[in-house]
């Protein structure tokens, strides 16, 4: 059974290096660890840089990832699926964050996201089935001088309103 | 770089400013709302009306005002103007008035209640210079404090300086900055470290990413100081990862502060090193505690540890850690240039100098305030925040985030210090500040905070990971109107419970918003109840299964 599992983690290994050494986007983010001279305390920074390359923290990813910088593959994946910053799925074409902190909340919106759950069809997290829509929370972004706030792609819009939101996710769908 | 290099960049700085400056506020605010492109449109109308040589259209950072933002400010003849809701397209009219042309734009009112009763010390050089220019910072007197410091006084003078100020931890428990200081300086250990704690995740505050997008250098300047009191010779930013703004700004202003000796080896041509690495969060809300915080920045999971140790003895790789929060490390440069007896005049007995606060919710004027500690609470809500907006009533204020309470309208006259707001069962907090009017239901407020801190939790220890889903599960109940008098009285026994086991401060401080709206808005709650079937006041309509 030894002899098994040590002859089953080379392979799976070995074929993430294979179908890495194919894709520049490896590479980047090889280039970006060495920046950090492959140091293990940079794990965080090195799993947002392969977010920022590749959308979304798949399997084959993180294995990669642990080989480099020579951590066990679970603490990768316990890092990766703690913070709610990573996404272990992919996303959608376009992103939709709706902020929740209190500013935000106490001028509504939880109405705006009430609104765009029931247009979508989908939770809060969760990507439409035709993949173009992705429907997130923010916890707070820090805009509550001009809430309620919604994030669009990465783009901040202050002030917005149900219809506002309705509106602007109509171009998407 | 020595003194008189410093002040030759100074120098040409000032004599090279031009005669009117018009500064555009490019914080994360008024950005959204296309503040760059209104920037790029104030500059081409200059140049288009001929007055590009004695005109500068400036990137500033936050200027406050953010509900009335995007915000352009003009400082020309001495005189100091301020445009509100500015939108690209107004760039014309807006240079035309530097000519003395009429401009129907909303102007905003430097003697408004809202500025007049502000103080600037961490805020002072906010919506003036441009973070992204370390010579804007230099030019106002910025490093000059750095310089005192390795120069003049002995690490153990710094210590004593900023333990005379009077200076407590801005993160929102208040434990005297000194005194950390000094314990750190004392612990032993060739390698320490400095961390600053930028993982501003209370929701409705936003105070520290204002001032790191506003002023970097005055943070990494602090950092810089609190190193060499200490004795070390690295420190970590941490910040959000929801701030990319402030984490572009903080990168270019460590290369800038690099570029000019002013970080990394030799600082000021001194045996002093300082390097500051940048560490960017990834979104656990948990992380804004020192120990979970620590974690992160080692590349783990944010999970925190009992203390003690505490970091101060045993924290970054096991090294002496000295942690303070963002605010804290901006106060240091004005203590140790104007004196700690200074600091220490402004402010009440036991809360000095000034707080920055972020005035947020259902209020006439949203934005950030810097006030000192110890005015009352209605100044801030009912003059400077104009009260609440569509002829409502202010109901109440909330302080410190899903760690603090609520505060009822009939106690707006408690002076805002530490003290005082851990009394009514709140807590000063990092400075978040949602003002809530009549039309809003404390028990859902409760509730809100309670999935926040459920959704939060760790899972580390038990109390909290399980106690706040039971806490979140029975106000579910409440609000659906299925609860009874037992429930409520579960409720409350679990709170207790969880503020008394928890390992940390999110579980300990996670029962305080359920805990000061029963002990203030009770009515509401009892008002959702229905009946208990078993209880001694039942109508008999079910009876006991033993009987």
């Amino acid at each position: 059974m030894i002899a098994t599992m040590t002859q089953k983690k080379p392979s799976r290994l070995k074929a993430v290096l294979e179908h890495a050494s194919g894709d520049k986007r490896f590479k980047i983010l090889e280039v970006h660890m060495k920046k950090n001279q492959f140091r293990q305390d940079a794990l965080i920074e090195v799993l947002h840089k392969a977010q920022e390359l590749f959308g979304y923290l798949e399997d084959d990813l993180l294995l990669f990832v642990s080989h480099k910088l020579k951590l066990p593959p679970s603490r990768v994946y316990g890092v990766a699926t703690f913070y709610h910053f990573f996404n272990l799925k992919p996303q959608g074409e376009h992103t939709c964050v709706v902020c929740l902190g209190t500013a935000c909340y106490v001028k509504g919106a939880d109405k705006i996201m009430a609104a765009m759950q029931e247009k979508l069809k989908i939770k809060s997290g969760e990507t439409t089935a035709d993949g173009k829509v992705s429907l997130l929370t923010a916890r707070c972004i820090g805009a509550c001088g001009i809430a309620p706030a919604i994030t669009y792609d990465s783009h901040v819009a202050p002030k917005q309103t149900p219809e506002m939101a309705l509106e602007k996710i109509k171009s998407w769908i | 770089m020595q003194l008189d290099d410093l002040n030759a960049i100074a120098e040409k700085h000032r004599s090279s400013r031009k005669k009117i400056i018009v500064r555009t506020c490019m914080s994360a605010g008024c950005m959204s709302s296309q503040a760059d492109v209104t920037k790029k449109n104030l500059e081409a109308e200059a140049k288009a009306q001929g007055l590009e040589a004695d005109v500068e259209v400036r990137r500033v950072g936050c200027m406050g005002f953010c509900g009335q933002g995007p915000l352009v400010g003009v400082d020309q003849n001495g005189e100091h103007g301020l445009w509100e809701f500015v939108k690209p397209e107004d760039a014309p009219v807006i240079i035309a008035a530097l000519k003395g042309a009429e401009c129907k734009l909303q102007r905003g009112d430097p003697k408004h209640p809202f500025f007049a009763k502000q103080m600037h010390i961490v805020r002072a050089n906010g919506g003036i210079i441009d973070p992204e220019r370390i010579e804007d910072y230099i030019a106002i007197g910025g490093y000059t404090a750095l310089h005192h410091s390795l120069t003049e006084l002995q690490p153990a003078q710094v210590v004593e300086e900023v333990t005379k100020s009077g200076l407590r931890g801005r993160g929102g428990a208040g434990f005297p900055t000194g005194l950390k200081w000094g314990t750190v300086a004392k612990s032993p250990g060739p390698k320490k470290y400095i961390v600053c704690n930028g993982d501003e995740g209370d929701p409705g505050a936003f105070m520290d990413r204002s001032v790191l997008e506003s002023d970097p250098h005055l943070v990494l300047e602090g950092m810089a100081i609190a190193a060499y009191a200490v004795g070390a010779d690295q420190g970590y930013l941490y910040v959000r990862a929801e701030y990319p703004l402030a984490i572009s700004r903080l990168q270019i202003a460590i290369k800038q502060a690099k570029a000019l000796g002013l970080l990394g080896a030799g600082v000021f041509e001194t045996p002093f090193n300082f390097n500051v690495d940048i560490r960017i969060g990834a979104g656990a809300f948990v992380c804004g505690e020192e120990t979970a915080l620590m974690a992160s920045v080692e590349g783990k999971r944010g999970t925190p540890r009992p203390r003690p140790p505490f970091p101060a003895e045993s924290g970054l790789w096991g090294c002496p850690t000295l942690i303070n929060n963002v605010e804290t490390f901006a106060n240091i440069s004005a203590i140790i240039n104007r004196g700690g007896a200074w600091y220490a005049g402004i402010g009440t007995e036991k809360s000095k100098g000034t707080k920055v606060f972020a005035l947020t919710g259902k209020i006439k004027n949203n934005g950030l305030i810097e006030v000192p500690m110890g005015i009352p609470l209605r100044q801030i809500v009912m003059e400077m925040g104009g009260g609440a907006p569509d002829g409502r009533q202010v109901k109440s204020v909330q302080t410190g985030g899903p760690s603090g309470g609520c505060i009822p309208a009939d106690y707006l006259d408690t002076p805002v210090d530490y003290e005082s707001l851990t009394k009514l069962g709140s807590i000063m907090g990092s400075g978040g500040m949602v003002v809530m009017d009549d039309s809003t239901n404390m028990v859902e407020i409760a509730k809100f905070y309670m999935e926040f801190c459920m959704e939060e939790s760790c899972g580390k220890c038990i109390p909290c990971r399980a106690g706040t889903v039971q806490m979140f599960h029975l106000l579910e109940k409440i609000t659906q109107r299925k609860a009874t008098a037992r429930d409520l009285a579960k409720l409350e026994e679990l709170c207790d419970m969880v503020k008394n086991t928890s390992l940390c401060g999110l579980g300990q401080t996670a029962p305080n918003p359920v805990v000061s709206t029963l002990k203030f808005f009770r009515k509401e709650y009892e008002e959702l109840l229905q009946p208990d079937p078993f209880g001694p006041n039942s109508n008999g309509t079910a009876k006991p299964a033993t009987k």
